[in-house]
């Protein structure tokens, strides 16, 4: 073996062993027993002393590691199920469920107040896998100002946006890459079934829709009734978003309205759940049961709307009055079953964006 | 006797040579197994197998669809727009920076490679503030070219002006004028002289230079998601949402393997059109070729490459800086410290420090790995293998990066390989794009040391190891600064595989700046463009060092 050769596999040994030498440190240190590691998305926000408490009480330390956003997280979670990044996985939606849980991505764990979550948000009820933790509804939002101005009726319905009068209005999102997007994608399948939702998209279509690819172009420069779509200078008056955005329009803005700039088409809705659960593979089992138990607590239930903009899964939760008062919640929004989700999502998917995009 | 003895001493030593060389090579070989190979065929595997089994059927299902099909054809039509465009605008450019000596021309070098090394969703939104809405074109004349093709065109040209500049510029400068000079005495036209003289020895370096281009934009990420909108699309961007929001894995590894089929054939002519170039010439320094503009049309063709470079490369920079600012000064930069607002559990700030120890660290691999590659591939009597191995180091430039980041997720971690948790990763990957630079910089250099001085050494009884240290490493310690200079900047500004791998509370400069521009308001945007105004200092100032270390060959880039 020549000097190089030698001095070479040297220095590939020494790298390796120093490499592993690192991870194993880091990984022993997520496993430690005292941290609990969630997994999230990047909209994930807690109060401090909220999680202050649960630290106290529990003695476990919590770890956050925002993920991405809703989908990407979920994805990244799947890929890594057998040694996952974390012991608890926040923020899978209705739309995703099934593909975490065909993946196997959770184990089994029946929260403690599981009980007391309202059972229209209740699932997996034979195998406890997931807990849903929060809800919100997707729904076309209309800038008040424009339609007064104009003395037109804003939309109601879903039926509404294909009428004349709401012609190059509505801007929505890619429903390939954004979450919003995707929902109201389900709703009008929801509402007009396997056959009619194309045709519906037809309409809409013709009724000149814009597609942009995400929430935050849409939102916050195409629309022209959010703060930030007015300093854009944004044109159009219908936008694909939350229930939970007029609300957020009033908390965000300094001084505050009487009464929030935004308003909600309520027969446009799409419901939202978002769950959390056990990761299969997690180092801190306990900690993370835990760290779930208290998510269904009235403390965490009664904290988490203003700071994600979200309404509680828990019944007799604390619904906030900002969130009465400029943005009550759909009576009748459109669901669908995951399974049926999972089936169709891919298909429908694609037929709209050939359908719409192209 | 003692003549014959000598003979037999160098030729062992040459026998020797062989040896060596795949001892050398073993490092980067390694490297690129364990950090490359492995982890992209890790994540195409488990796109293309299911239960168990091979899914080559699925191959011909996915390329079939017509919406891949739209997608190769926009990428490939687009790469070609791009490239020709580029070209157009910039060589002029390369032909004034060779060929004239004026004022500020090195900071000037220096600027306009600054594009080059920025990630593109830097890149990205120093358009869309100049040409979105509300930016400056929209606010002076009603212009806007965002989700439009041209938007996306004129992005790839601020990127790869430079490529161009350096590439062809540089070989430019090296040609000797009095070859054209006596084509013109002996009775050539201007245009004659220039075609039959100048132009076939700079056809190979332009062929070069065309096909890194070509290579940049064919796999161009950042600049289409952020430009193009929901309706152009990109192979690379087609992979990046096939697996993170669609998460179909297997079409995503059908265009991988694509891409990867089309890069492959790209880097093949272009290693061929880089050995054509470096046997061919002999070539001057560069230094007497420059000299000041003769006549108005020396004087309107700078001028004019000037007012382009102003345009085209400074303005958009400059619309960054301008936004960096608000009414009352300093607000974004002071926001930068603060930790509050939730996107980050860090102040965004912290990015600067992680960003620079990521690059150190990222920059000391690439200059061992690819040093020890470039030293290797000198050798003349490299065989194809080696030539082989020559393109394969290539090839991270071409591969997406959403695969390398997902490849490293699933196949780095277990022991011992379990580095998923550790810091090591983001440098690893950042020096797999920092380490084609390093050889591509090394490379012509290294081949310039006469052998004839490698082999005296070793007559005289010097081991390989001291007789590199004291005939290379002289002649190539300026090179080597250069190439671990460009590893830098190009670690700094790396972001699609950074942001797969890069902690949540440990965001480099790019990552931070992407999160940023993802959220709502006005002050997430401001810091965006603030941070991202620092990371442009960041790498000009790199860039600035670079020149004043400039050797007269410092290789293609």
């Amino acid at each position: 073996m020549s000097n190089t050769k030698k001095f070479t596999a040297v220095v590939v040994g020494l790298g390796l062993v120093t490499l592993s030498a690192c991870g194993s440190e880091e990984s022993a240190g997520s496993g430690d027993s005292k941290t609990v590691t969630l997994v999230s998305h990047d909209s994930w926000v807690v109060s401090k002393s909220v999680i202050a408490d649960f630290e106290k009480q529990s003695g476990y330390q919590v770890k956050v590691l925002k993920d991405g956003d809703a989908g990407q997280a979920v994805n990244k979670a799947i890929l890594t199920k057998d040694n996952p990044q974390g012991d608890v996985l926040f923020g899978v939606d209705n739309t995703l469920l099934s593909r975490a849980l065909d993946n196997g991505l959770f184990q089994p764990h029946e929260a403690k107040d599981s009980d007391l979550v309202l059972p229209e948000y209740r699932a997996d009820q034979e195998q406890h896998r997931v807990t849903a933790v929060d809800t919100g509804d997707i729904c076309v939002n209309y800038d008040k100002a424009y339609f007064s101005e104009r003395k037109l009726e804003p939309p109601k319905t879903l039926d509404d946006l294909v009428e004349p009068p709401y012609k190059n209005l509505l801007v929505t999102e890619n429903a390939s890459t954004s979450s919003p997007g995707l929902g109201f994608l389900l709703g009008t399948a929801a509402k007009y079934g396997d056959d009619g939702w194309a045709d519906y998209w037809k309409k809409l279509k013709a009724n000149g829709v814009k597609v942009v690819d995400g929430w935050e172009q849409a939102y916050n420069e195409e629309f022209s009734g959010s703060a930030g779509g007015k300093k854009a200078g944004g044109d159009r008056p219908l936008v694909v978003s939350y229930a939970s955005s007029p609300p957020a329009e009033v908390v965000f803005a300094d001084p505050k309205p009487k009464t929030a700039p935004t308003g909600v088409a309520e027969g446009t809705c799409f419901r939202q759940v978002e769950y959390a659960g056990l990761l299969s593979n997690a180092k801190n089992p306990e900690g993370g049961k835990a760290l779930l138990d208290f998510m269904l607590t009235k403390q965490f239930q009664d904290d988490m709307p203003l700071n994600m903009f979200v309404y509680p899964v828990r019944e007799g939760a604390q619904v906030p009055q900002e969130f009465v008062k400029y943005g009550p919640q759909a009576k009748d929004p459109q669901t669908m079953d995951p399974a049926k989700i999972a089936e169709n999502r891919d298909e429908w998917v694609k037929s709209w964006t050939s359908l719409v995009l192209k | 006797m003692d003549v014959a003895r000598t003979e037999v001493a160098l030729k062992r030593r040459v026998g020797r040579g062989g040896a060596a060389r795949l001892g050398l090579l073993a490092l980067p070989v390694a490297f690129f197994a364990v950090f490359f190979a492995y982890p992209v065929a890790a994540i195409v595997g488990r796109g293309l197998k299911a239960d168990g089994t091979w899914q080559f059927g699925r191959l011909a299902d996915v390329l079939t669809q017509s919406g891949v099909r739209d997608v190769l054809w926009f990428t490939t039509w687009q790469a070609l727009a791009s490239t020709a465009l580029t070209l157009l605008i910039a060589l002029p450019g390369a032909y004034v920076f060779a060929r004239f000596a004026f004022p500020g021309k090195q900071v000037l070098r220096a600027v306009v490679t600054v594009p080059f090394v920025l990630p593109t969703v830097v890149v990205g939104t120093a358009f869309l503030a100049l040409a979105g809405r509300g930016g400056l074109l929209d606010e002076l004349w009603g212009v806007r070219l965002d989700t439009t093709v041209w938007a996306i065109l004129l992005a790839h040209v601020f990127f790869n002006y430079a490529v161009v500049v350096r590439t062809v510029g540089g070989l430019w400068a090296q040609l000797d004028p009095r070859q054209e000079e006596a084509a013109r005495m002996l009775g050539a036209s201007r245009l004659t002289a220039w075609r039959t003289v100048t132009l076939p020895a700079l056809a190979p370096a332009v062929a070069a230079a065309a096909l890194m281009v070509f290579l940049f934009t064919f796999t161009s990420f950042g600049v289409v998601q952020i430009l193009g909108g929901p309706t152009f699309s990109t192979l690379e961007v087609e992979i990046y949402r096939q697996t993170t929001e669609i998460f179909d894995l297997t079409t995503a590894a059908v265009l991988t393997l694509v891409q990867f089929t089309a890069v492959g054939a790209v880097l093949a002519v272009h290693a061929w059109t880089v050995r054509r170039r470096e046997t061919a010439l002999r070539l001057v320094d560069a230094s007497v070729t420059a000299r000041r503009p003769r006549g108005a049309g020396q004087w309107a063709l700078l001028a004019g490459v000037l007012v382009t470079i102003a345009v085209l490369l400074l303005l958009p920079l400059a619309v960054l800086v301008q936004r960096s600012f608000d009414a009352s000064g300093f607000a974004y930069y002071r926001a930068l410290t603060s930790e509050d607002g939730g996107t980050f559990l860090v102040p965004p700030i912290d990015a600067i420090g992680n960003s620079l120890s990521y690059a150190v660290v990222a920059t000391a691999i690439a200059v061992l790995v690819g040093g020890l590659a470039a030293v290797a591939l000198t050798r003349r009597d490299a065989g194809r293998f080696v030539r082989g191995f020559d393109a394969l180091l290539m090839l991270p430039l071409g591969v997406s990066a959403v695969t390398v980041g997902f490849g490293f997720l699933i196949a780095l971690d277990e022991p011992p390989l379990n580095l998923r948790a550790s810091w090591i990763l983001v440098p690893l990957a950042q020096a797999l794009v920092g380490v084609p630079f390093v050889v591509r910089t090394m490379l012509p250099v290294l081949r310039a040391v006469d052998v004839r001085l490698r082999e005296a050494a070793a007559v005289l009884g010097a081991s390989p190891w001291r007789a590199w240290r004291e005939v290379d490493l002289p002649m190539v310690r300026r090179a080597l600064l250069v190439a671990a200079g460009f590893a830098f900047a190009v670690s700094l500004g790396e972001f699609g595989a950074t942001v797969f791998i890069a902690r949540p509370d440990r965001p480099t400069l790019p990552v931070a700046v992407a999160r940023l521009l993802g959220r709502p308001g006005d002050l997430n945007y401001g810091q965006a463009m603030a941070l991202s105004t620092i990371l442009m200092v960041v790498c000009a100032v790199a860039l600035l060092v670079l020149e004043r270390l400039r050797t007269d060959r410092t290789g293609e880039f």
